[in-house]
């Protein structure tokens, strides 16, 4: 007896976790923590600590795995609302690190609202879609650019350009997969070229820099450009099969900056070379892949949605924190999804991905 | 479908980028981040100690903390040094000299703002390090010449490379060896030595971090010390000299005439060579450079002076050599010669002359008459080709840099120079040692070791043997210890090649020598000097006109300005039997040789033969005429 109830209990426990899609992010946090324990020079604090973040987004997971889609649905304008107005709030009385105003004390904690944004815009975006989606016109997209481009404008004022792209993306995502028409896109790619030296005009001097440094690192090999240029030789002195794990000189002599959090993939990429490489894409082709499953098995436009807008964030992530290291796309706060060193980009992934769960298992029990 | 294609192809491009990076590209990064991780630091020799005959140190090293400054790290420099200013003590000295130093500096190299650092300050300094971006305290060993002013014309010094140095090198491709050297020989044994004194800088690869802290060493070549240099100079003689020059400028050469050995080399006043290896500040400079006394011209080395009656010995073997005169060729001495069918008058330093004068006397009273007549008959290109066998008008070939070579003069010379054929008066005074003749004191002093040794020449020489530094010195590894150098103990300097022997007959020499034996006699032009002497020395005074003295006009001492007085010259070597040291003395504006030079050589021979102390000489009454020459 005891044991069918433990039995139950733990079916239920697991029901709508996705097995196949666990494994694949099981598999990248372990490199996650076996890269980290590399960059950092064997401190285990560091490792520790990674594995705390992974447990911690591990129970978000679980959470948003279980949570039911109309649940989801009914949530998304309030974390909105909330969201943009803690944004605003940052904006007015948001605490100053490292340049950038990004942190808003609210007494008991300190919280990163662009994180919440990460998720809150996509969800927010898919919301209005699915309200909309008998009459969709092309005011309804433009409401919802307006949705997106608020946070967007706002994070970037931070100035936090990382994020901002991200978000950027992800609320793109959602205007292409909700049948935004080729023509529009194409005006807009055009409206936004258009807009280039306004945004130029927008962008903080450190961030022009970083993509000046772009198209020529080498103008300022000590300054700017030299966190490309020491990643670019990592990745590249790596070789074919890599120098070995715990041997890579470029991160261990001190030479690689931000080892454990954006230029993990540097560390990984010369230790491991490129058959580590072909490993890394392959896992988050499969992730990738395995979340346009869902996307295209999901039940609802609103789910549909989501599913595809989180499966190509997580997508523009790797991408865009790859292209980075390896030196093809201007040195942006992106960090490599799953395998970098952070509990909040790990916790808002996940969350992601509990989600995209959550549409796959809940369908089912719909269906069933 | 649009996103599946749009990941491909974005993961596609990712890709492609890794192919080129760690495949095509591939070695170019491996050396460049082999480059990143290595680090060649060489090792710096430390240079050879150089000490004189008997063991005293000339040349030292000592280890000490500097102050140093890397311009390129630093924005601006005069607030940096301000600052400094506060924990270390900058004089205005050492301000001075650090704008010369970055004046001439090589790129990114860092130089010293203060050296000799107390510990106190070094404390202080190094409490306050993270302040001062740029600055570093660097251990160094550093050289020093302890015997300062007296070893300078010699010794010379080291200073810091400069462009021309480096260019040097490169031409040389010593460069190599210099990496990290800050320092190179720049005058004197320093520089005509510095292969031998530097040593082989060792090279050290180690592993850095970006930062460029050592992380390990991985492999190292040891640095080989620079040898050590033994001199065949004797310091204590060197001082003795010195201190009977007294307040006279001038030089004095000693060479043991058996082997061309440099027993003394004096050129007063010296300088301090100290001054001058981190770079001299100005205002020393201007005193060294400003000085009437121009104690940076090496007078023994550079200077030249007519050789006046110093050259009377040489004439007397020309005319013997060359069958012009013999020992009982005798003359009438009016007080003065002309030539045939001419009024001109060259006079005799002793106006009623010196009546009948055989060669021995010519030598022992100086007559100059005995001489005009002789040069006149020998002809100038016989001189000059009889002299030169002496070595004048030619390079010693000593081991030091910027030897002159005098001048010994000859018709072809004069046509060359001048444009003017020889006239026969001119070749009259050069048998006195005035006119055209140039000399060297080094000169000199080689032409008179070579008649003291018979006519047999030795190339003049400063360094007796190398001295090679045992490796066990040199901090090294033990298991990357380069091949030991094959090192022979105490290899001496190539014997310097000695000229074939003049050749001069035995009777010719024994006469001459007789004679200058006699000057140092009662009734001789420097019996003041010998009076007493228990060994048996040779000499012969000289005096070298600073201005010249119109017909019929008497040259009076007391009349000329100091600096207008002529040289005075001294050479001798004793014992006569087996000369072990031939000397010059020249004391400029010393007046008559008798009288200030000769004295000096008696000092000096007095040391070095009985090992005496310099003491005040006794005065006596000097031959004939106190003032004669």
């Amino acid at each position: 007896m005891l044991q069918e109830i433990k039995h139950r209990l733990w079916q239920r426990m697991i029901v709508h976790i996705e097995p196949v899609l666990l494994s694949a992010l099981a598999l990248l946090m372990c490199i996650s923590l076996l890269v980290i324990y590399s960059a950092s020079g064997g401190n285990w604090d560091r490792v520790f600590g990674q594995g705390v973040n992974i447990l911690v987004a591990l129970v978000a997971l679980w959470v948003a795995a279980n949570l039911p889609l109309h649940y989801l649905m009914r949530i998304a304008v309030p974390i909105y609302i909330g969201g943009m107005l803690m944004l605003i709030g940052v904006a007015f009385f948001g605490e100053i690190n490292n340049g950038a105003r990004r942190w808003l004390n609210l007494g008991i904690v300190t919280i990163q609202p662009s994180e919440i944004m990460k998720i809150a815009v996509p969800l927010m975006m898919a919301w209005y879609f699915e309200k909309h989606e008998a009459t969709l016109k092309l005011r309804n997209y433009l409401v919802a650019t307006v949705l997106l481009l608020m946070p967007v404008l706002l994070i970037l004022r931070q100035p936090d350009l990382g994020t901002a792209i991200l978000i950027a993306a992800s609320g793109f995502f959602v205007l292409f997969l909700a049948g935004l028409s080729w023509r529009i896109i194409i005006a807009l790619g055009v409206a936004a070229l258009a807009s280039a030296p306004v945004l130029w005009s927008m962008l903080h001097n450190y961030q022009r820099q970083r993509i000046l440094m772009l198209f020529d690192p080498e103008q300022d090999a000590l300054g700017k450009g030299y966190h490309t240029i020491q990643a670019t030789i990592a990745v590249g002195s790596g070789g074919i099969l890599g120098k070995g794990y715990l041997n890579g000189t470029q991160s261990h002599l001190d030479f690689l900056p931000e080892r454990t959090t954006d230029f993990i993939f540097a560390v990984y990429s010369e230790e491991f070379g490129l058959l580590g490489n072909l490993i890394l894409l392959g896992l988050y082709l499969f992730v990738i892949a395995r979340g346009f499953m869902i996307t295209a098995n999901a039940s609802t436009y609103f789910t549909r949605l989501m599913a595809g807008s989180i499966t190509l964030t997580f997508f523009t992530y790797a991408f865009v924190n790859m292209g980075m290291v390896s030196g093809i796309l201007p040195v942006v706060g992106v960090p490599l999804p799953l395998v970098s060193y952070g509990g909040t980009s790990m916790v808002t992934l996940l969350l992601g991905f509990g989600m995209l769960m959550s549409i796959e298992t809940h369908k089912k029990l719909v269906q069933t | 479908m649009f996103g599946v294609g749009l990941v491909l192809v974005m993961f596609s491009l990712l890709l492609i980028r890794f192919v080129y990076l760690q495949i095509i590209k591939h070695s170019h990064y491996e050396t460049l981040a082999e480059n990143n991780r290595i680090s060649i630091v060489p090792i710096v020799p430390s240079r050879g100690v150089i000490v004189d005959r008997n063991g005293e140190i000339l040349a030292r090293n000592y280890s000490g903390y500097t102050l140093e400054i890397t311009p390129s790290k630093v924005p601006d420099i005069e607030a940096l040094i301000s600052e400094l200013s506060l924990l270390v003590d900058i004089t205005a000295k050492d301000r001075k000299r650090f704008k010369k130093l970055l004046a001439e500096s090589r790129n990114f190299e860092s130089l010293p703002i203060r050296n000799r650092l107390s510990d106190e300050e070094v404390a202080r300094f190094a409490a306050q390090r993270y302040r001062f971006k740029g600055v570093d305290i660097k251990a160094r060993l550093f050289r020093e010449y302890p015997h300062r002013e007296l070893t300078s014309h010699f010794i010379g010094y080291i200073g810091r490379i400069n462009e021309q140095d480096m260019s040097l090198l490169e031409a040389n491709e010593d460069a190599t060896n210099y990496l990290g050297s800050d320092y190179i020989g720049k005058i004197g044994i320093e520089q005509s030595y510095e292969k031998i004194l530097h040593g082989t800088t060792g090279i050290q690869r180690v592993e850095v971090d970006s930062a460029g802290r050592e992380v390990r060493t991985i492999s190292s070549t040891a640095p080989v010390s620079g040898n050590g240099l033994t001199l065949t100079l004797d310091v204590k003689l060197q001082a003795v000299t010195e201190q009977a020059f007294g307040n006279y400028r001038g030089a004095m050469v000693a060479i043991d005439p058996s082997n061309g050995e440099i027993l003394a080399f004096v050129s007063k006043p010296g300088y301090d060579p100290n001054l001058f290896i981190d770079g001299i500040d100005e205002q020393s400079w201007d005193e060294l450079s400003n000085s009437p006394d121009v104690p940076l011209n090496n007078r023994a080395l550079r200077g030249q002076y007519p050789p006046g009656s110093t050259i009377k010995p040489f004439m007397a073997l020309a005319g013997l050599t060359l069958g012009k005169r013999n020992a009982s060729y005798t003359i009438k001495d009016p007080g003065y010669f002309s030539l045939p069918n001419t009024s001109h008058r060259y006079r005799d330093w002793k106006l009623d002359g010196h009546g009948s004068v055989d060669l021995f006397k010519s030598v022992v009273v100086s007559c100059d008459t005995y001489y005009y007549g002789l040069a006149n008959e020998l002809g100038i290109d016989n001189i000059y080709n009889f002299m030169s066998q002496f070595g004048f008008g030619k390079k010693t070939g000593i081991d030091l840099e910027g030897e002159v070579s005098g001048l010994l003069p000859s018709s072809e010379w004069k046509q060359r120079r001048h444009k003017q054929i020889w006239y026969p008066g001119d070749t009259i005074s050069v048998g006195i040692g005035q006119g055209y003749n140039l000399v060297t004191p080094l000169q000199l002093a080689a032409a008179t070791a070579t008649l003291a040794n018979n006519g047999i020449a030795h190339r003049p020489h400063l360094v007796k043997k190398i001295q090679p530094v045992p490796n066990a010195l040199s901090n090294t590894l033990p298991n990357t210890l380069p091949e030991a150098q094959p090192a022979p103990e105490n290899t001496p300097i190539s014997p310097p090649a000695s000229s074939p022997k003049i050749n001069l007959d035995t009777e010719h020499i024994a006469l001459v020598k007789r004679a200058m034996v006699a000057v140092t006699k009662p009734g001789g032009t420097a019996a003041g000097a010998g009076w007493g002497v228990p060994y048996v020395m040779a000499g012969k005074t000289g005096t070298a006109q600073v201005i010249n003295i119109k017909q019929g006009e008497k040259y009076d001492e007391k009349k000329i300005d100091e600096r207008h007085r002529d040289h005075a010259w001294f050479i001798a070597f004793a014992p006569v039997e087996q000369p072990k040291i031939a000397l010059v003395v020249l004391v400029e504006n010393g007046g008559h040789g008798s009288s200030t030079a000769a004295p000096i050589a008696r000092k000096v021979l007095d040391y070095f033969m009985l090992g005496k102390i310099p003491k005040p000489l006794p005065i006596i009454k000097e031959a004939e005429n106190a003032t004669g020459d």
